[in-house]
């Protein structure tokens, strides 16, 4: 009843053409992004800020330059972890080393030097595929940390490469509290989300699903592999990288090089799997759900043993998180490959039928 | 030049036993095309349930047997409720689905057995050997050459039953084509019970080795992730690749981290060591950019 | 035939191409005229695909000359190709089933497009307008395959038949002077046949592209073909009209089949 296209015609393929051609659709997110810029800060506490709010967003961006590589373009990373470390570092130093750097410029630099560093990982996906290119990137995950622990220039000659980085400052205004932080986090993956679904939608996307579908096919009728699979790697590791600046300044304050594992690496293609490889809404649900998750496992399994009397501590809790993960993964991909966006997709259907069954 | 010596052979033969984590990887994949990420896990889970049984009491003969039963059981469930769902998919969901299966074996495996570091004792012990340390002055661990020995001796065992046997045949036949597997008559769901309780024996090989050696611990699962790059030097289909591969991995990687990390503190300054960690990856990465098949593997042909 | 059939546009020389020891082609040329409809056939394994990677750049051939208007391109590789204008499909469909008709279509168009990345993130005039320009002459093909009703179905989820549709919108989206054609009417039924039939020589006829296709249906080739060249065994048995070719006693015998 409520959720119908009667009546919306497209006239033109401009309309045809927008990102949320449903008109519902349109307020549903017009009122969504009220809500995330207006009404969250007066209202959120500041747990909510930044244990939830501030490393979904990150997250989310980070899903969505692994989304963008191994989604669109079919080139599995297992590396997403170590681009972020380069954004990270890259920031620290610009802003530390430069005087006067602005931070925002900091920041588009860093994600420039992470989409350098992707485009060197990425080349041997001109010659390697599918998980024999899983275990190139591998090899940049280990390699990257290594450096970054080793060589002490990269931190700033701090032992064993913990950096601590200074407050945000942008035109004076300084970003010290919860809400200032979320805020600039939001403006920031909102535009990087819309600039990422103009990419895909467009030639540059179709390029990507193209070589991830049938790359043979895909060079027969003119597209330029090297140039489509290393823009894929170059992009994505550009949003890795933003996002393991924001990780470091918006967020923690405080990395090291071991705090981007390949277990940081793992959970963001958890991430994407569970959310929805090659959609940009399930970069974020799928953000959303793999951080929620363990809040919500460390929340009701202690109450859950204390109802079935079983003994109970905390390793249990994390061998029990591994294990819900594990089993997640293998869920999504058995029942639905293409996870909750697609599930939602399923749900959005259904809704324009209601109350009718069909 | 006799430090040289030592350094390679500890390396070759601690190069043999991740050939033996390896050789799990390719018997799985060259029965179901499926690329096993959870092997590792699997090395863990069977390390683990060797120590388990043991510290209730059971000698180290049963305790194999019974971990051994396990193993078979938890392959065979893999194959049943994870596998057999994903038939359709596309190779990548199948690889993504055992990392999947990886993280619910690292975490089930503590859950039952409990995660501290636990010694296994199998009777070897980790000492230099006596005539070589007198007259070479070489440190060489009869340990890790017994163990060598044994890993040899298991894969020459599986080489011979792939080769001479008839259910050796109907597995290599089975990894070649399943449907004209099935149209002749080869009973597929067996099969690949067998796989899978093989490759959990070669597993429960592996974990014994390396546990006894190292202790049985979560680190297990990090070696057993060294085992990539020894299958694509070697090829993923290679039983005698995983060898060479491993002795490869295994000699460079230790020979890298004993002779680069000076040389690099001699131009930076500084600490270098950790190499081994990333140093088999890399040799993996450049060797794939010029022979992406492996040493010994099948070269993959796309048709248009 | 309505149109006229103009001057040689591909000649082919002495192809001879090698997979390590396999022979697939010997020593074969022919020549295409623009505006015709050529068609290969031969039985099968006779390197008709083959011939049709050639002409492509999928294949290199070890021996003999491509000569494209007139222009030498033995060593052309498939982007140039499709830039200079050819344009094909494949006998195992080779659409992208994770996308939907729409975008298959429109990434037939790819070549055309000059703006870049950034232009698309930006969304920004150029790149919209090119978008929608774009967008207008894919619905135009849209319109002459009948295929309006699922422009936005994944390719995946189509009946073979319409597949096989499709894979021809996306080459003709490319508004390619020379369509290759590799069995396009394979495992069809009649009613399908007949539509791909039309559509082909609706194609000749209204835009006036030469088309290359192999085909395994005599009656189809007889029918719609200007010249037919025979392929056997990868060499050139048969090449002229369809009413030539047809008593041909050699081409008989290697469909027949006799001692070699």
């Amino acid at each position: 009843m409520i959720y119908r296209e009667t009546g919306q015609f497209k006239t033109s393929y401009a309309a045809d053409q927008q990102i949320f051609p449903i008109r519902q659709d349109r307020i549903g997110i017009g009122l969504l992004l009220a809500v995330a810029f207006l009404v969250v800060p007066l209202t959120a506490g500041n747990y909510w800020f930044n244990a939830i709010l501030i490393p979904f967003l990150i997250f989310a961006l980070a899903a969505l330059g692994l989304n963008i590589l191994t989604g669109y373009a079919g080139q599995l990373s297992l590396g997403s972890a170590a681009f972020m470390a380069v954004g990270a570092y890259a920031a620290y130093n610009f802003q530390v080393r430069v005087d006067g750097m602005p931070v925002l410029l900091s920041f588009i630099l860093a994600g420039l030097t992470a989409a350098g560093v992707g485009i060197l990982f990425g080349l041997p996906s001109l010659r390697i595929k599918g998980f024999y290119l899983a275990v190139a990137t591998l090899a940049a995950q280990f390699f990257i940390v290594w450096c970054l622990t080793k060589f002490p220039y990269l931190s700033n000659n701090s032992s064993s490469g913990v950096i601590s980085v200074p407050n945000v400052e942008i035109l004076g205004f300084t970003f010290d509290t919860p809400q200032s932080r979320y805020l600039l986090v939001l403006t920031i993956v909102s535009v990087l989300a819309l600039l990422a679904k103009n990419m895909v939608r467009s030639t540059t996307g179709r390029a990507w699903m193209a070589v991830r579908d049938m790359d043979v096919a895909a060079e027969v009728i003119g597209i330029r592999l090297m140039r489509t699979k290393l823009l894929a790697f170059a992009v994505s590791s550009f949003y890795c990288g933003i996002a393991g600046a924001l990780y470091a300044f918006c967020y923690l304050g405080s990395v090291e090089p071991d705090g981007f594992s390949l277990d940081l690496s793992f959970k963001i293609l958890f991430m994407i799997i569970v959310g929805g490889v090659g959609s940009v809404l399930g970069s974020f649900l799928g953000a959303a759900f793999i951080l929620l998750l363990p809040i919500f496992l460390d929340i009701s399994l202690p109450a859950l043993a204390e109802l079935l009397h079983l003994p109970f501590d905390s390793a249990t809790v994390s061998h029990i998180q591994l294990m819900v993960f594990g089993a997640l993964i293998m869920f999504f991909l058995i029942v639905e490959p293409h996870g909750l966006a697609r599930l939602w997709q399923i749900g959005k259907e259904k809704l324009r039928l209601w109350p009718f069954p069909h | 030049m006799q430090f040289f010596f030592e350094v390679l052979i500890g390396g070759l033969l601690s190069g043999v036993m991740y050939s033996l984590v390896a050789l799990g990887f390719v018997l799985i994949f060259k029965a179901s095309g499926v690329f096993n990420f959870a092997q590792g896990a699997m090395v863990y889970f069977a390390a683990l349930s060797l120590v388990g049984v043991m510290g209730m009491g059971a000698p180290l003969w049963l305790a194999f047997i019974l971990a051994f039963v396990i193993m078979t059981l938890l392959g065979i469930a893999t194959e049943k409720f994870v596998l057999r769902k994903m038939v359709n998919q596309a190779p990548i969901a199948l690889f993504m689905a055992t990392i999947g299966l990886a993280f619910f074996i690292e975490g089930l495996a503590p859950l039952i057995w409990g995660n501290e570091v636990r010694a296994l004792d199998i009777g070897l012990v980790d000492e230099p050997i006596g005539w070589i340390l007198d007259q070479h002055n070489m440190v060489i661990s009869s340990f890790d050459l017994t163990a060598a020995g044994l890993a040899l001796g298991l894969v020459a065992l599986l080489a011979l039953f792939f080769q001479y046997t008839r259910v050796g045949r109907a597995l290599r036949a089975v990894a070649d084509d399943h449907q004209a597997a099935l149209s002749i008559g080869i009973p597929l769901q067996h099969i690949w019970a067998l796989v899978w309780a093989v490759a959990g024996f070669v597993a429960l090989v592996a974990g014994m080795l390396w546990g006894s050696r190292n202790g049985v611990q979560f680190a297990l699962t990090f070696t057993a992730l060294k085992a990539l790059p020894v299958l694509i030097l070697g090829g993923f289909t290679s039983v005698p690749g995983a060898i060479v591969g491993g002795l490869i991995i295994g000699a460079s990687e230790k020979l890298a981290e004993i002779y680069i990390p000076p040389v690099m503190a001699g131009w930076f300054g500084g600490n270098f060591g950790g190499i081994e960690g990333w140093f088999p990856y890399v040799m993996a990465l450049l060797f794939l950019l010029v022979r992406p098949e492996g040493l010994f593997g099948e070269k993959h042909i796309d048709r248009v | 035939m309505a149109r006229q059939i103009g001057e040689i546009i591909l000649d082919l020389k002495n192809i001879s191409l090698r997979f390590g020891g396999v022979k697939a082609l010997t020593d074969i040329s022919f020549n295409v005229r623009e505006h015709e409809i050529r068609a290969i056939i031969g039985p099968n394994g006779a390197g008709k695909s083959s011939m049709l990677n050639v002409i492509n750049g999928v294949y290199h051939p070890q021996e003999g000359e491509i000569i494209f208007r007139g222009e030498h391109r033995k060593d052309m590789d498939t982007h140039e190709a499709a830039a200079a204008g050819f344009a094909r499909t494949f006998q195992n469909i080779a659409l992208f089933k994770g996308m939907s008709v729409l975008d298959n279509l429109m990434t037939g168009r790819n070549l055309k497009m000059k703006s870049n990345f950034l232009q698309h993130a930006l969304w920004w005039g150029p790149a919209r307008r090119e978008e929608l320009e774009h967008r207008r002459k894919v619905e135009e093909v849209i319109d002459f395959l009948e295929i309006e009703h699922i422009r936005k179905t994944p390719v995946g989820r189509l009946p073979y038949g319409l597949q096989k549709r499709v894979e021809l919108g996306r080459a003709l989206a490319a508004e390619p002077s020379i369509l290759l054609l590799d069995e396009p009417m394979a495992g069809m039924n009649v009613e399908e046949k007949q539509d791909m039939c039309r559509f082909i020589l609706d194609v000749n006829d209204q835009f006036g592209t030469t088309i290359v296709l192999i085909e395994h249906d005599m009656g189809v080739v007889m029918d719609i073909s200007d010249r037919v060249v025979v392929l056997d065994y990868g060499k050139k048995i048969g090449d002229g009209e369809p009413d030539e070719v047809k008593n041909n006693p050699e081409v008989i015998a290697a469909y027949l089949g006799t001692q070699h």
